[in-house]
């Protein structure tokens, strides 16, 4: 019942695979329950999977981040809390969870509760798209990558509502500085998007993923779109306010920019989102440029060699195991890239901020794009024509 | 009635009453950040509409566009003057509100009027779907393709034009009128306030 290949349903084109929510339905069917009901108990289900996917991705992150970055200074960093200090994130967590929710005597009460909301919720929205596998992602929706671009535009306005709700100088500032620098990233990220969508001919994450995996590691598109791949990198870490460009909560300026005066769970909010969203980031510059969950050698070649079936179901449930553990890898190497960045760089000043985004990354990001099209109408082969 | 359409029915109410009870308050509220705010809101349940009618590539750009860059610069503009200050009591205010309430009314009438006459072709047009990505990039490049740089270059000279406003220094004289610029601007756009004075 597991790896019963999926029903060859309208929307799917590779009839081979696991696919869960038909086997689910089958089940559940097989029950006695109309498959409208069984579709309604089936839809929570990979729903709270990813929330909760995205939730321990965040802890590893938090203790690799304590770890790495007392390697980089020469301390030990959490030690005592579990093996390897391995709880600390928990701790941190549990004790967030606890703290008094103070809500300052000034402030806005309404929309200093809905800012860190805002922030929150589309990032998390945004692990729709993300694909573990060939049927493993909540939804194939049509317009994938653009419906990631598109929430990411909404995080601005939970800053702007957190900065100004704070009734304070330092939270304004912090948030109109998240808020510039987010939308002025955000131009050349979805030129540099733009590129590979043109290369693969879809907007959905599977499809850009599947048009990667035709020759295992030579077929990414690091390489044919090296130069997009950095652009995608810097305007992520900048989307994240991660270090070097973390100028919305500089603290040596801003004491600790829009969330100064937020404490508690609220606190943690921001907190969970900012670290979700630096997963998700690496997530996608494995989806758009590592080839997701591929394996460098492609698993229909080993598979062949092995005198194995592709579609045998033994071999189904290895190959979506390995498609997992690939995207995990490519996605905490990148992690790791990130918190090796923010130890070892220092903070850029905002007009050196807003330089490198207007007057550099979007000029390079939009000859990126032309150049890409050129190629795709000179070499259709390599380039996906 | 199945599940799927009740659920849409429900959908439905509850965008359409954000859509309404959010625009009244846009217009309502005296207080300009909460009506910024509310406009977000109201823009995100349009595009939850665009979602219900299977228009997702037009619900995702309803998201960018109106929320992620309209609003959020609505909300930069009003977050950079924030003053504090009561504004001056306009003699009869009471009658321009009721003047204005008014000819709102009437034109909800017309409006309604014509929902009601017009012979609406029911049910539409089949909806695509998915397929609408590349049918609106068809369109674009070949019957409005004179819309769209038309439309382009409309943005580009606004754009033009705000940046000769906000930089007068570079003119000298006003385009309009052709007095010599206000200093006190001039000096205001001049005067670096993060970038140390060695470099400039």
């Amino acid at each position: 019942m597991f790896t019963t290949p999926a029903k060859a349903s309208l929307a799917m084109i590779h009839p081979a695979g696991i696919d869960l929510e038909s086997s689910f339905t089958n089940a559940m069917q097989g029950l006695g329950l109309s498959p409208q009901v069984a579709h309604i108990l089936w839809l929570p289900l990979p729903m709270a999977i990813v929330l909760v996917a995205a939730v321990v991705g965040v802890l590893v992150t938090v203790w690799l981040e304590r770890k790495i970055s007392a390697a980089a200074q020469q301390r030990i960093g959490p030690e005592y809390a579990g093996a390897l200090g391995i709880l600390q994130p928990m701790a941190d967590g549990l004790k967030l969870l606890v703290k008094e929710d103070v809500i300052p005597a000034r402030a806005d009460g309404l929309l200093f509760t809905l800012g860190p909301v805002l922030v929150l919720v589309p990032v998390i929205l945004s692990w729709l798209i993300v694909p573990f596998g060939q049927n493993l992602l909540i939804s194939n929706v049509g317009i994938g990558i653009f419906l990631w671009i598109a929430l990411s535009s909404i995080q601005p306005i939970g800053l702007l509502m957190s900065g100004y709700a704070s009734n304070n100088k330092y939270s304004l500032l912090g948030g109109l500085r998240a808020a510039a620098q987010s939308i002025s990233y955000e131009i050349p990220l979805a030129l540099a998007v733009l590129a590979v969508v043109m290369m693969s001919n879809s907007l959905s994450t599977v499809d850009i993923v599947d048009q990667q995996n035709g020759a295992g590691l030579l077929s990414w598109n690091i390489w044919r779109q090296p130069v997009g791949f950095l652009i995608f990198w810097i305007c992520a870490l900048a989307e994240c306010e991660r270090l070097p460009f973390d100028l919305p909560e500089a603290e040596e300026e801003l004491v600790a920019g829009y969330q100064t005066e937020y404490a508690g769970m609220k606190f943690a909010l921001f907190y969970l989102g900012s670290y979700i969203n630096l997963v998700l980031s690496a997530l996608l510059v494995s989806v758009l440029y590592l080839g997701g969950w591929g394996f460098p050698i492609p698993v229909e070649w080993l598979a062949g060699w092995m005198g194995q079936s592709i579609d045998a179901p033994l071999v189904q449930v290895i190959t979506a195991s390995i498609g997992i553990v690939m995207t995990i890898l490519k996605t905490y190497l990148l992690v790791f890239l990130a918190i090796l960045l923010r130890w070892t760089t220092p903070r850029v000043r905002i007009d050196q901020l807003l330089d490198l985004g207007w007057k550099f990354l979007l000029p390079i990001s939009l000859v990126n794009l032309l150049f890409t099209a050129a190629l795709k109408l000179a070499f259709p082969i390599a380039f996906g024509g | 009635m199945t599940i799927a359409a009740s659920t849409e029915l429900i959908c439905f109410a509850l965008l359409g009453s954000v859509v309404i009870f959010g625009s009244l308050g846009v217009v309502l509220l005296s207080n300009i950040v909460y009506s910024a705010f509310l406009l977000g809101g109201v823009f995100m349940a349009v595009a939850g509409l665009y979602l219900l009618l299977n228009a997702s590539f037009v619900a995702a750009a309803q998201v960018l566009v109106y929320v992620g860059a309209v609003n959020v610069l609505i909300l930069f503009a009003i977050m950079l003057v924030n003053k504090k200050e009561d504004l001056i009591p306009i003699k009869g205010l009471r009658i321009r509100k009721l003047l204005s309430g008014g000819i709102c009314a009437g034109l909800l009438a017309l409006l309604i009027r014509v929902d009601i006459t017009t012979p609406w072709s029911l049910p539409g047009p089949v909806p695509i779907g998915e397929e609408a990505t590349v049918r609106i990039g068809e369109h674009l490049f070949t019957d409005y393709l004179l819309p769209f740089e038309l439309a382009s270059i409309l943005l580009l000279m606004a754009m033009i034009g705000a940046i000769v406003l906000a930089r007068r220094d570079v003119l000298g004289a006003d385009i309009g009128t052709g007095d010599p610029v206000d200093q006190g601007l001039i000096e205001k756009t001049n005067t670096p306030l993060l970038i140390d004075k060695s470099s400039t």
